[in-house]
């Protein structure tokens, strides 16, 4: 069903979600812009990776309406194939394919759900692979990267699909310290591309310098929305404070 | 850093790395008690007494002639004499694939070398005709051919295996023949037998019962009520048969449930014996779909790939890889099983044995034939687990982080 264009490539209206009888999302409203850098923190089990989930359908929601792109989300198979394709995602756990090289875990997409020829796929991962700063590993398998070359192959894969929105799930969340520069720094460069950038993530550094509006996530609700600078500087609710306060002088 | 506990242990406690002799090797590992003096010395004794036996029987008492007065049986039955060359063809076939497989995998010429010379040698010791010679020697510089022509040529694997995969009806069609060709005369199943029909009814039963295997466990996981339900009865249903009833069912209930198909005795027995590996085989599988993690099916399906793609490409290699040792363990006692078979009145290398041993020229000689037929069995098996165990060796790299 195609919604009349807007420049809002994402649309929630009152998105509901139960896990059971845990009512994990209780109606999340929000609209995202084309380009936007969102960054979307809270304290755990607060629904943000439940809700960057549903926007590709991971996890389906049970009420209210998601329209990414100008196309709903619905149990039509189609509809969410074709936003999935949009539509990158990285995971907490980089969720590499074992079994596939470096090369081919790329590839993969672009070869199968895109079409593309095997030759200007490899083409396309090679590139990719100089921008996030591992041409040399192409040949190797996943279990022979660090935690951080993995993720970054996990986001060139995703970035392989040409999307035009990028999705992170607490990338940098199961990295070693010494790894998260390296991660954080191709999400930097990535954001000056002009991508939608959805991410959930604790690194406040990150949010204060890329994000154009932060969304506070606390049971299940947005409890806060506002750019970096008035977020950290100004929280207007309690809970916020509370969780500024934890997060930033632990 | 932390001191680990092995670091922290006295070197005193350390293991000796050599023996300074052997002799003190023996006291302090024989001898070093008296009861374990004692001990080594009944070991030795039973080792003795054992070895010594077999030996005065394997070199005098044993009637070894049985054996080559009946080789030709016992390796292929009563197929046509004349029409021998078809299973020379076969064999020549596998064998320049065998050698093929070698090369693409990787494998060391050594190595190849080491299966190979002590066939070669055998059939210059052991009193061959000179034909059965030439032909053998022929098998040898095929697996050399195909050895040398495809190593190190890994790209070309999907072809080898798509060559096996029209290796097994060319096989079967040169076993069949053709209906009143002058050439290639049709061969009934009856006449099937010995090393060869074994051979066969192994081969057919692990290539349906691997991708038949993968269906049921696919289908045991299906979230369609009616597909997993059927797959689940099917599976514990003959999970729950001996393979000896569900041969006898396939012998005497099929030719009565549909009398106007009169299915050959042997194809019977294929389908029993695919049935019941199948069953097994879905469970192996169904272990390794369930090793694979959730995010293995959310990266495919986030990067838009379908269901059947995301089986196909990401999981089921994946399923597939960590239940190889499994799955060879199936395929080798599906060769072994294949035994049975001569309960059903099939002269398969042991129902060939039996009746060597009830000819009354060969009385009392049970020891010599089933001893042979033992020793070609676990030479077949004993190849296929160590091919297994190459494979694993070459997916190491690969295994999931």
């Amino acid at each position: 069903m195609n919604v009349s264009q807007s420049d809002d490539i994402i649309i929630c209206e009152d998105v509901h979600k139960w896990f059971g009888d845990f009512h994990v999302l209780k109606g999340i409203s929000v609209r995202i812009g084309r380009g936007e850098k969102v960054v979307i923190c809270g304290p755990s089990g607060s629904g943000k990776s439940t809700f960057i989930r549903t926007l590709n359908r991971l996890e389906h929601h049970q009420r209210g309406r998601i329209i990414v792109d100008g196309i709903e989300l619905t149990d039509d198979l189609k509809n969410i194939e074709a936003i999935r394709r949009e539509t990158g995602m990285v995971f907490q756990q980089f969720n590499l394919f074992p079994h596939l090289t470096v090369l081919q875990n790329i590839t993969l997409g672009p070869i199968w759900v895109r079409k593309m020829k095997k030759s200007e796929a490899a083409e396309l991962a090679m590139s990719l692979l100089e921008r996030v700063g591992i041409p040399e590993q192409a040949h190797k398998y996943p279990s022979q990267l660090s935690g951080g070359q993995q993720q970054r192959v996990a986001i060139a894969r995703a970035l392989a699909m040409q999307p035009k929105i990028m999705l992170f799930d607490e990338p940098t969340s199961a990295l070693d310290p010494e790894m998260i520069k390296e991660v954080l720094d191709v999400m930097r460069e990535l954001a000056q591309s002009g991508i939608t950038m959805l991410v959930v993530t604790h690194e406040m550094g990150f949010a204060r310098e890329v994000a154009d509006r932060i969304l506070f996530f606390d049971q299940g609700q947005i409890v806060e929305e506002a750019p970096p600078h008035e977020f950290f500087a100004a929280p207007k609710h309690e809970r916020t404070k509370l969780f500024l306060s934890q997060i930033l002088h632990h | 850093m932390q001191t680990s506990p092995q670091g922290a242990l006295p070197p005193s406690t350390r293991p000796r790395l050599a023996p300074a002799s052997l002799g003190r090797w023996l006291k302090e590992n024989l001898f070093n008690t008296w009861y374990n003096s004692l001990l080594t010395l009944v070991s030795l004794w039973f080792v003795w007494v054992a070895i010594s036996s077999t030996a005065r029987w394997a070199f005098a008492t044993a009637r070894w002639e049985v054996i080559p007065a009946n080789l030709t049986p016992l390796l292929i039955g009563t197929y046509p004499r004349g029409q021998v060359w078809r299973i020379w063809t076969a064999l020549l076939t596998v064998a320049f694939l065998a050698g093929a497989t070698a090369g693409t995998a990787g494998g060391r010429g050594k190595r190849v070398a080491a299966w190979v010379a002590p066939l070669a040698l055998a059939s210059l010791l052991f009193p061959l005709r000179w034909p059965t010679r030439v032909m053998l020697g022929a098998a040898v510089a095929l697996v050399a051919g195909g050895y040398w022509l495809f190593r190190g040529k890994r790209r070309l694997w999907p072809w080898l295996a798509g060559a096996w995969f029209f290796s097994f009806p060319w096989i079967l069609f040169l076993m069949w023949g053709i209906e009143g060709s002058g050439a290639m005369p049709r061969v009934e199943t009856s006449a099937w037998g010995g090393l060869a029909l074994t051979l066969i009814l192994a081969m057919v039963g692990i290539a349906a019962s691997l991708p038949i295997g993968i269906l049921l466990a696919l289908g045991r996981r299906s979230s369609l009520p009616v597909i997993s339900w059927c797959s689940t009865a099917l599976i514990e249903l003959v999970r729950g048969t001996p393979l000896v009833t569900i041969l006898f069912m396939a012998h005497l209930m099929v030719p009565i449930f549909l009398p106007e198909l009169r299915i050959d005795k042997v194809v019977r027995a294929m389908i029993g014996l695919t049935i019941f590996t199948s069953a097994y085989m879905a469970e192996n599988v169904r272990g390794g779909l369930q090793g694979v993690p959730k995010g293995q099916y959310e990266a495919a399906m986030a990067l838009g790939m379908s269901g059947p793609l995301t089986m196909l490409l990401v999981i089921l290699p994946q399923a597939l890889r960590a239940v190889i040792p499994s799955i060879v363990g199936q395929f080798i006692s599906l060769f072994k099983d294949t035994s049975l078979v001569a309960i059903i009145g099939l002269l398969d290398l042991l129902g060939i044995a039996r009746s060597v041993i009830a000819n009354p020229r060969w009385l009392g000689l049970q020891a010599e034939v089933f001893l042979f037929a033992g020793l070609i069995y676990w030479l077949f098996s004993f190849t296929l687990s160590q091919s297994s165990r190459r494979i694993e060796r070459a997916l190491g790299l690969t295994k999931p982080s």
